[in-house]
């Protein structure tokens, strides 16, 4: 029995009927190609009126295949889908031609669009015929969620899970979680102690009964899929037995090597061989650097061995594997800062009293290695002019093309610092200011109220070479004053560099190993920019804080809160559904060759020793195709991508240079002819 | 390695000590430089502000003049260097431009496409092709005690930044550091000598000088080493005028940074051209290697 096609061609407004003649299109499609029972255009086939005509002509007509001309699959094959499944028909028996992203709105020429609209329309209508109905799978998702990253964004996430009572791992790659903000010393527009805010949640942490804490570890690899990820965590040695180690500290205060600590300090204080980063870690558990530590470089020393009241020190631990299965994957991995030095016209670690904006929150904050004084690099004299610089790396074509977003307000925030602590002008070079988030501008307008000088202008070079009297000793600030119109030399005492945002640099690895993408600035890329900027291409995987992209505190806590309460909506659903585009392998003709085994980028094909055949396991295809292409023998098939769908979907798509007549060339003279053309 | 050479019209008059030293180092670093057959003047910085189709097709024969068999060229002269890759860039980048020069190249049966020669400053060679270990390797008298304030200037570093960065430029710093001198972090390294300032604003000429005089001098420079016969001719020939009016007293040798090589390679100072300084350079190096006559250190 023919099938019975319904075509509908969608005006979308004027997004495609201004270039196609949409009219044209339906009653070409209904005039030439064969077995389209209905053909119709209308205003906007999503709307619920829209979907109201397809169900009706699926009753009223007994129509067994849809089309529609519309927009891209990924806004409203959902959509159509659903209303085909509502009229009885199953969804897979739908087809979506491209008509606007791909036809309407990449040309004005009025006649090629509607002609390449008809093309589009044939190559489906033609495609639909050899559809069959296929039936979605449904997986249970395990209610364990691994989050990578224990900076705020992925404290939140975690707390939110655990707090719901779902189990969360944890992995960090640091001796302690906090992040960034455990660094900081005050958090802008409010002038909140980070600390105050932010302990009180690195604990509930590390004590909250669903939380498995794995500190100083990282994500070695991650295989599965949605609800069902199998995932490998590298647990870094501490040389520290965690069970035994009481955190009483004694190992670090004897600790006789003393080195510069590029990490927690930002390379501004030090710490010791064996150490915990900060007086509140968590956890307390110190770790020995092993590059530094005495005993493994030189084979001398253990001191920590032998005061360790608890006997906790282990020098033979070794790095372990830790292998756990959860459903849903959350990384929130964060940023490293733009290395300064990258700008030598500004002298960073050239001038001494060149600071990185790292730096200088380590100076501020009363646990840092000045205690919170505001001093040179000498470690006592008291700066009479500081001037901050903007944008270092960030908006800048050479380096980073992106606003960091948080620059400006932690440049107002360190502007009130100083002007609070010492009797210094503060001087800020900005660019543009940007201060549009809730009660930022008025933290702007403060500064300015306190006296902060603000000069405008993208300064030239930072430089101790004096020309005048006044400018022996300082460092002089180079820049045009584009307000005033000129040049200006301004001397200063210490400058800050506000150093750009930038992806961690192991980013894009730790993408490929879960399996999504970064954008052409290094960060993490979201399944959508406005709708869905937690979700990720790959189902099961989501992301927040600042490895999706700069943004401040409040932001970052945001999207930790909204990627759980995704994770947590699917772990209370209990099951995701699995497409059924899947691969699938017909034994009598499988050779056992298993070319497919190694090719398969998601691991999803098994080898039956026994039988001598390959299978797909359907929970983990993607559908992906590489196995059906790469077959020697044809023996795999690629459900809703057949061999003769696609063909006959070629088939359509060359239309106009049919053979003349309205012949149509069997799809086995095309396939002779791609097998001839080798 | 072979390498088409530009000398430039100041290297034959008032920078021949660049011209010698240069051959010189070349030389002894096995860099073979074969002099492009009846060259012009590059048109220096002037010509490109005026006409650009003309200054572009002066610099182009010069160009359409190298060996086909050789693909480099090297220029020591920063203006030449600049106006030799500008005009192949320009020529790559317009095509209307190059159809037009290469037209007026015709005229004299030449043609160049633009691409087929690289351009390089003889710093870059030096650094990059050469390298650290076979510079050190030619030391015989190592600088140790001579405090060099390595110059860069403008044309050299920017606007096209193939091998050092625009804004603070290291490779010069860099290779005296292979030759064992004392290298002076010289902040005013790439700024500007002012140029052909001192023939239309005297006043404001004599502040771009004195403020690299200046920078050196604070710093305890023994002598300033420089890449660009200009930036050598305004510090060196114009000195004496900037003491006079700012009541200064800078006495601070401006030579090559090619003498300084040669001088490490032991190269007698009569053949890299010493002596044709206005301050004099020669007895400062004398002094600070501890050397009683500099041309009598045996050559390897």
């Amino acid at each position: 029995m023919a099938e019975r096609v319904g075509v509908y061609v969608c005006h979308c407004g004027s997004n495609i009927a201004g270039t196609v003649d949409v009219e044209d299109v339906a009653k070409w499609a209904s005039e030439n190609i064969a077995d389209v029972a209905v053909s119709r255009e209308y205003k906007f086939m999503c709307s619920s009126l829209g979907q109201q005509i397809i169900e009706e002509d699926i009753k009223t007509q007994g129509l067994s295949r849809v089309v529609v001309a519309a927009c891209s699959p990924l806004l409203h094959e959902k959509t159509f889908r659903r209303a085909c499944e509502h009229a009885g028909l199953n969804p897979y028996l739908f087809q979506m031609a491209n008509i606007r992203e791909q036809v309407s709105w990449v040309t004005e020429d009025k006649t090629a669009a509607t002609q390449k609209a008809k093309l589009s329309v044939a190559a489906a209508a033609q495609r639909i015929k050899h559809q069959r109905p296929l039936q979605p799978s449904q997986v249970s998702v395990n209610p364990a969620t691994l989050v990578v990253g224990g900076g705020i964004a992925g404290i939140q996430a975690t707390l939110e899970l655990a707090d719901s009572g779902y189990h969360v791992y944890l992995v960090e790659r640091e001796p302690s979680i906090g992040g960034h903000m455990a660094q900081f010393d005050k958090t802008f527009p409010t002038l909140d102690c980070s600390a105050c805010i932010l302990t009180p949640k690195m604990s509930e942490v590390g004590q909250h009964e669903h939380v498995t804490l794995l500190t100083y570890s990282e994500l070695e690899e991650v295989s599965g899929s949605v609800g069902n990820f199998k995932v490998k965590v590298r647990k870094r040695a501490r040389h520290v037995k965690e069970d035994v180690c009481n955190g009483c500290g004694i190992c670090s205060q004897k600790c006789p090597k003393k080195l510069i600590d590029h990490g927690f300090e930002a390379g501004f204080g030090q710490r010791k061989a064996i150490y915990t980063p900060f007086p509140q870690a968590v956890p307390r558990t110190p770790v020995i650097d092993t590059e530094a530590c005495v005993w493994f470089q030189r084979q001398k020393c253990r001191v920590c061995e032998k005061l360790c009241p608890a006997g906790a020190i282990d020098f033979e631990q070794q790095d372990q594997i830790v292998e756990l299965e959860v459903g849903n994957i959350i990384l929130a991995t964060g940023w490293k800062l733009f290395d300064c030095t990258k700008l030598p016209q500004y002298g960073y670690r050239r001038l001494p009293n060149v600071y990185s904006a790292m730096e200088f929150e380590r100076m501020c904050n009363a646990a840092g290695p000045t205690s919170g004084k505001i001093v040179l690099r000498d470690g006592k004299t008291e700066p009479e002019s500081v001037a901050i610089i903007h944008c270092v790396g960030s908006r800048d074509s050479g380096h980073h093309s992106y606003c960091s977003n948080v620059c400006c307000m932690a440049a107002l925030k360190f502007g009130h610092l100083v002007l609070e602590k010492t009797n210094a002008d503060v001087y800020s070079f900005y660019i543009d200011l940007r201060t549009s988030h809730k009660d930022y501008e008025e933290f702007y307008q403060r500064l300015l109220g306190e006296g902060m000088h603000f000069v405008r202008g993208k300064v030239a070079e930072v430089t101790n070479a004096d020309r005048m009297p006044l400018e022996t000793g300082k460092l002089i600030v180079q820049l045009e004053d584009t307000l005033l119109g000129r040049q200006r030399r301004v001397p200063v005492d210490m400058v800050i560099l506000m150093g750009a945002l930038e992806p961690q640099a192991d980013a894009t690895e730790v993408g490929r190993t879960c399996g999504i993408a970064c954008g052409a600035a290094g960060w993490f890329t979201e399944r959508h920019p406005k709708l869905d900027p937690v979700a990720t291409m790959t189902d099961g995987i989501f992301v927040a804080g600042v490895c999706q992209g700069p943004k401040d505190i409040p932001a970052s806590v945001a999207q930790g809160a909204a990627a759980a309460a995704r994770v947590g909506g699917m772990i209370a659903k209990g099951t995701v559904t699995i497409e059924p585009i899947t691969a699938s392998v017909d034994e009598e003709r499988c050779s056992g060759c298993r070319i497919c085994n190694a090719l398969c980028p998601y691991s999803a094909i098994e080898f039956d020793e026994e039988k001598e055949v390959s299978r797909v396991n359907v929970a983990l295809c993607k559908g992906c195709g590489t196995c059906v292409a790469a077959c020697p023998a044809g023996a795999i098939t690629g459900a809703h991508f057949t061999d003769d769908q696609i063909l006959a979907e070629i088939e359509g798509a060359l239309w106009d240079v049919r053979p003349s007549g309205g012949e149509q060339p069997a799809a086995g003279a095309l396939v002779q002819c791609a097998v001839d053309s080798g | 390695m072979k390498c088409a050479y530009y000398p430039g019209c100041s290297l034959e008059s008032s920078s021949a000590a660049y011209d010698v030293s240069v051959r010189e180092v070349a030389d002894m670093l096995r860099i073979e430089l074969l002099e492009i057959d009846d060259w012009n003047c590059c048109g220096a910085t002037e010509y490109f502000s005026q006409d650009e189709l003309t200054a572009a097709a002066v610099v182009a024969r010069n160009l359409a003049l190298v060996d086909p068999q050789l693909d480099q060229l090297v220029a020591p002269c920063a203006a030449c260097y600049l106006n030799l890759k500008k005009t192949d860039h320009l020529m790559a980048e317009n095509p209307k431009l190059c159809e037009k020069v290469n037209q007026a190249l015709a005229a004299g049966g030449l043609h160049h496409r633009p691409g087929r020669v690289r351009v390089r400053h003889l710093l870059d060679v030096i650094h990059t092709d050469v390298g650290e270990a076979a510079v050190r390797d030619k030391v015989v008298r190592p600088l140790s005690g001579v405090r060099v304030a390595p110059y860069y200037g403008c044309q050299v570093v920017r606007p096209f930044t193939d091998f050092d960065n625009p804004e603070y430029p290291m490779k010069l710093d860099e290779l005296f550091t292979w030759l064992g001198a004392e290298v002076v972090d010289y902040p005013a390294k790439a700024y500007c000598c002012g140029g052909h300032m001192t023939q239309i604003s005297e006043s404001q000429a004599f502040e771009l000088i004195r403020r690299l005089l200046q920078c050196a001098a604070s710093r305890n420079a023994d002598l300033i080493a420089c890449m660009c016969p200009m930036c050598q001719l305004n510090l060196d020939a114009y000195q004496g005028q900037v003491n006079g009016h700012f009541r200064s007293n800078f006495s601070l040798p401006i030579v090559f940074f090619t003498q300084l090589l040669g001088v490490a390679f032991g190269i007698e100072a009569k053949r890299l051209g010493f002596g044709k300084e206005i301050v004099p350079a020669e007895t400062v190096i004398r002094d600070r290697l501890g050397l009683p006559e500099l041309s009598n250190v045996p050559q390897t």
